[in-house]
């Protein structure tokens, strides 16, 4: 079966249903005609560039250019993540650093164990999958982190006054932390093919590809996000633990952010 | 005259704020001092400063006569435990919290030891080692959390309000526990206390600090005499001006 996939004058047709939005937007008096615009021109010429800056790197197929690509990504999702996660010291380069660690740790086991070729166009796919979900990941964790830290002082002083080290003062209060970033890919995988059909299982079905092959595929992303989360999530509970401990295993005062 | 705990121009400013200004004083070894102040005055930040949960300048604070901030800090938590006015036990059971102190350092910990702790605050071990903290009344879970400090053998006892939350009679069986581990073992005790009936049961010297800066000290009999114009017989009567 060849893939079915829409021309650029199939693309102008689809807009139709924005025009479709814009009217119940005007008709309702939702005053959203604006947004939608925007959006949709926004979706355009971001789309079109990427499609465009992929064909090349595609053709190009070069390792270094990939290495560059998944580092800009990661980079992108540390400065993205770190940037939410307020009130933690150095959050932008923790948060590098967990998503950096969870992201590559298990793209390099991908690409080890022979689960997916070194080819730009296996390894960019997956890495905006396995990097997005590192970065939803370490902003939940952080945030959770330093929640947990500011609510839990007094605990937390007691086990040092004993002249406990900081790592075994916070260790039993990363444990919801980690729960809450572990806890939506655990859920996802649980209920996956049942209420909706993942994104990557979709894409292939659409291309054409034989639906056993599409559910291979999305065994192996589910399975590798929950790895990623995993080793995300304890990346960033003990770097941003780590962060609000001094030197001398004091810890810092906490600035949570007031609620909205 | 040897000091367990001396200060020396501690003075400690924390987010830009001034809480500690030149204080220079000691506390006599096997002693119990008691720091009474009004809020705000910077007594709970002078505790934090002698085990290091606050950080005092170096040269400024000594324990027998060692710059604590040249001792590794958590040796330095062992040696100087602190009781909080609300005691933060661990979930879980007595056992558990007392064997806290030695599981974090690698050491044993044998149940002879854990009722040995429990006689010396008369809570009887058989009832109580078992016992989910969650289940102790606000008195029981203070001595609790006394002897689980004491588990480290420290030097120096930190008490920062220890009876504040607590009804008169346990406050009057923690001040007893306290005491009586004070005398068996010859502590050191730096007792902050709002209560002149207290300084005076337990107290050996008091200090009165306010605003961070050193007003007034003197033995509890002396201050708080009934001819005493003593700063801190009037902050305690509430003649505060």
């Amino acid at each position: 079966m060849m893939p079915h996939t829409p021309e650029w004058l199939q693309v102008l047709a689809s807009l139709g249903l924005v025009l479709v939005a814009a009217a119940v937007s005007r008709w309702q008096s939702l005053d959203l005609e604006k947004d939608l615009a925007v959006s949709s021109l926004r979706a355009f010429v971001q789309l079109t560039a990427i499609g465009y800056a992929l064909e090349f790197v595609f053709a190009a197929n070069q390792p270094g250019l990939i290495l560059l690509i998944v580092a800009v990504m990661t980079g992108l999702a540390g400065w993205t993540s770190g940037g939410r996660a307020q009130g933690i010291p150095q959050a932008k380069s923790l948060a590098l650093l967990s998503i950096g660690f969870g992201s590559w740790l298990t793209l390099g086991s991908l690409v080890l164990l022979g689960i997916f070729p070194f080819t730009a166009q296996m390894v960019i796919p997956v890495a905006g999958m396995v990097v997005g979900n590192a970065m939803n990941v370490n902003s939940l964790v952080m945030s959770r982190v330093r929640d947990e830290l500011s609510s839990q002082r007094g605990s937390i002083e007691a086990a040092l006054a004993l002249g406990a080290p900081w790592y075994k003062a916070v260790a039993p209060h990363l444990k919801k932390a980690l729960t809450a970033g572990m806890m939506p890919i655990i859920d996802s995988t649980k209920t996956v093919g049942l209420i909706q059909l993942p994104g990557a299982m979709t894409g292939i079905i659409l291309a054409g590809g034989s639906p056993l092959k599409a559910v291979q595929l999305q065994m192996v992303v589910m399975y590798m996000l929950m790895g990623t989360a995993a080793l995300t999530a304890f990346a960033a509970a003990w770097l941003a633990s780590r962060a609000f401990f001094t030197p001398a295993e004091q810890l810092i005062e906490i600035q949570r952010p007031s609620a909205p | 005259m040897t000091y367990a705990i001396r200060l020396e121009h501690l003075n400690l400013a924390l987010q830009g704020k001034s809480i500690l200004h030149d204080l220079t004083f000691g506390i006599k070894t096997e002693t119990v001092t008691c720091v009474m102040g009004p809020s705000g005055s910077g007594k709970s930040t002078l505790l934090r400063c002698c085990n290091r949960l606050a950080e005092p300048p170096v040269g400024s604070i000594f324990l027998n006569e060692h710059d604590i901030t040249t001792l590794p800090v958590r040796t330095l938590r062992r040696r100087v435990g602190m009781v909080a006015q609300r005691p933060a036990l661990f979930p879980g059971t007595v056992w558990a919290n007392l064997a806290y102190p030695a599981q974090v350092h690698g050491q044993p910990f044998t149940h002879a030891q854990a009722c040995d702790l429990l006689n010396q605050v008369d809570l009887d071990p058989e009832q109580y080692l078992q016992q989910d903290v969650q289940t102790l009344s606000g008195g029981e879970a203070q001595r609790v959390a006394l002897v689980r400090t004491m588990a480290n053998n420290p030097e120096v006892l930190l008490l920062d309000e220890p009876t504040a939350a607590l009804d008169p009679t346990s406050t009057r069986l923690v001040e007893a526990a306290l005491l009586n581990i004070q005398q068996q073992r010859s502590l050191t005790m730096l007792w902050i206390s709002h209560d002149p009936s207290q300084v005076l049961r337990v107290g050996s010297y008091v200090f009165l600090l306010v605003q961070g800066r050193l007003r007034d000290q003197g033995t509890p009999q002396h201050v708080f005499r009934a001819d005493s114009a003593h700063a801190v017989k009037q902050f305690a009567e509430g003649k505060w001006s």
